[in-house]
């Protein structure tokens, strides 16, 4: 239940690119056709599956304060959270490297069709944005920093795939001239973020439970109402009986 | 200018609108649209990206000749991260509540896309000058796009500048609350301030025609 609660959350609710803007500048350069769209969104989910995870590990065993405990008691005053930017930064662009490389080799045509991006995917904010969100919002357990990562991804991925599609139609559409290329884009992703905005009450059922609140107070009165009338009732009979 | 050549300082003018960061060049939107809902916040973002992309700059193009081109983006990573580090470690000391509202967007200075993209294209091919004064102009580009953004989306969304009420107060019904003006509320949430960068991407090109895409 927690997986599935924070996957949602993290493709709808945080989405990467519609809550924090993160991952914008290859979102708007790469997302003019729609089969480039799916093969940097793909890459991304691929790398923040693997990045965040192993990032999750470091955190926890290396950067944390008291995290180097496991080393010896010496060691578990040590607080190197400062140095978790460059430690991030580091594992997400050797990893970069390796998909760089397992792209080449296993998809020519994919790797053509990125071209210059894929470095790129190294200096991608949505990437390290994973990470230290996944440090400042305390994820608990390995499983679930898997689970955030993957969803995140999915996240980005569908936001680039539907203002991809969206690009590719209104080519035919007449909009002023100033506002061609990058300044519709803009405004369509804007757009788009008010619509995503309407998931916020996904997970927390919205306005329900704050309705549902009052109703359980009232409740509690009525019984207790109720539960008086009975005492009530109860001391009459006994009265007239007495009598 | 007697200190700037002509050719120097037009390293500077030119990042300030024709060849702007944020509206042109498209680089370094993430950070730009996430912590613009404060003048405050912007200002000290801006400035934030002048220290690390003027330094940066520096480093990079002393460095040029002994970073082999195969490593160079990590070589790149490495320097940016150092002086990121830096400015979040002072602004940690020096503005906490600030750091706070900033929470990771101090980090992903690291890859805001406009260090990485000055370093690829200026740093690693002219001397240290030249791109410190590179890396200075575009940030200031960068930081007047932040600050304009900034300005709009407190001014309606909060009537505060700076934390200061410069419309009134709206409890207390004041200025120019007392004749029904009402907060907008909206320009707070974030999908407002993609459009209002597009809306200054709108009012650029209509100025300049030549900038107009072809589709």
């Amino acid at each position: 239940m927690e997986h599935i609660e924070l996957f949602f959350k993290s493709i709808f609710i945080d989405n990467m690119v519609f809550a924090t803007f993160l991952g914008m500048c290859s979102y708007l350069a790469v997302s003019k056709k729609v089969s480039t769209a799916v093969g940097l969104g793909a890459a991304v989910i691929f790398v923040l599956a693997v990045t965040v995870p192993l990032n999750w590990l470091l955190d926890q065993y290396i950067l944390q304060e008291g995290a180097l405990s496991w080393l010896g008691e010496e060691y578990a005053a040590y607080d190197l959270s400062f140095l978790s930017f460059i430690m991030f930064i580091a594992t997400i662009a050797t990893m970069v490297q390796l998909v760089e490389i397992i792209v080449e080799k296993f998809s020519p045509s994919l790797y053509n069709s990125l071209g210059i991006f894929l470095p790129l995917i190294a200096v991608n904010c949505a990437i390290l944005g994973g990470s230290l969100f996944m440090q400042s919002r305390e994820i608990p357990t390995l499983g679930l920093s898997l689970t955030y990562g993957i969803g995140s991804g999915i996240g980005w991925f569908l936001a680039i795939l539907a203002i991809a599609a969206i690009r590719e139609k209104i080519r035919y559409s007449s909009v002023p001239p100033a506002l061609r290329g990058l300044g519709i884009t803009f405004i369509i992703t804007g757009l788009m973020a008010i619509g995503f905005m309407s998931f916020g009450g996904m997970l927390t059922g919205g306005d329900e439970e704050k309705k549902e609140t009052p109703k359980v107070e009232a409740k509690i009165e009525k019984e207790e109402l109720k539960k008086e009338e009975a005492k009530e009732i109860v001391a009459d009979n006994l009265n007239t009986n007495k009598q | 200018m007697g200190l700037l050549s002509k050719k120097d300082a037009k390293l500077i003018t030119d990042p300030l609108l024709d060849n702007n960061p944020i509206t042109i060049q498209v680089l370094g939107i993430c950070s730009a649209l996430a912590i613009t809902a404060e003048l405050e916040a912007s200002i000290v973002m801006s400035v934030s990206v002048m220290f690390v992309l003027g330094l940066g700059n520096v480093v990079i193009s002393l460095m040029r000749n002994i970073i082999p081109s195969k490593i160079r983006i990590i070589v790149q990573l490495i320097v940016v991260a150092t002086l990121v580090i830096i400015v979040d470690l002072v602004l940690k000391a020096f503005a906490y509540e600030l750091s706070k509202t900033l929470s990771v967007f101090v980090g992903l200075i690291i890859t805001n896309c406009i260090i990485m993209g000055r370093f690829e294209a200026f740093a690693l091919g002219n001397g240290p000058w030249r791109s410190f004064l590179d890396g200075i102009g575009n940030s200031v580009g960068y930081g007047l796009i932040l600050i304009a953004v900034g300005f709009f989306r407190e001014l309606l969304g909060s009537g505060t500048l700076l934390g200061i009420k410069v419309l009134g107060d709206p409890i207390e019904k004041t200025g120019l609350y007392a004749i029904g003006y009402e907060n907008n509320g909206f320009m707070l949430l974030s999908p407002m301030a993609l459009i209002v960068v597009g809306i200054i991407i709108w009012i650029q090109r209509t100025k300049n025609k030549s900038l107009i895409e072809e589709n």
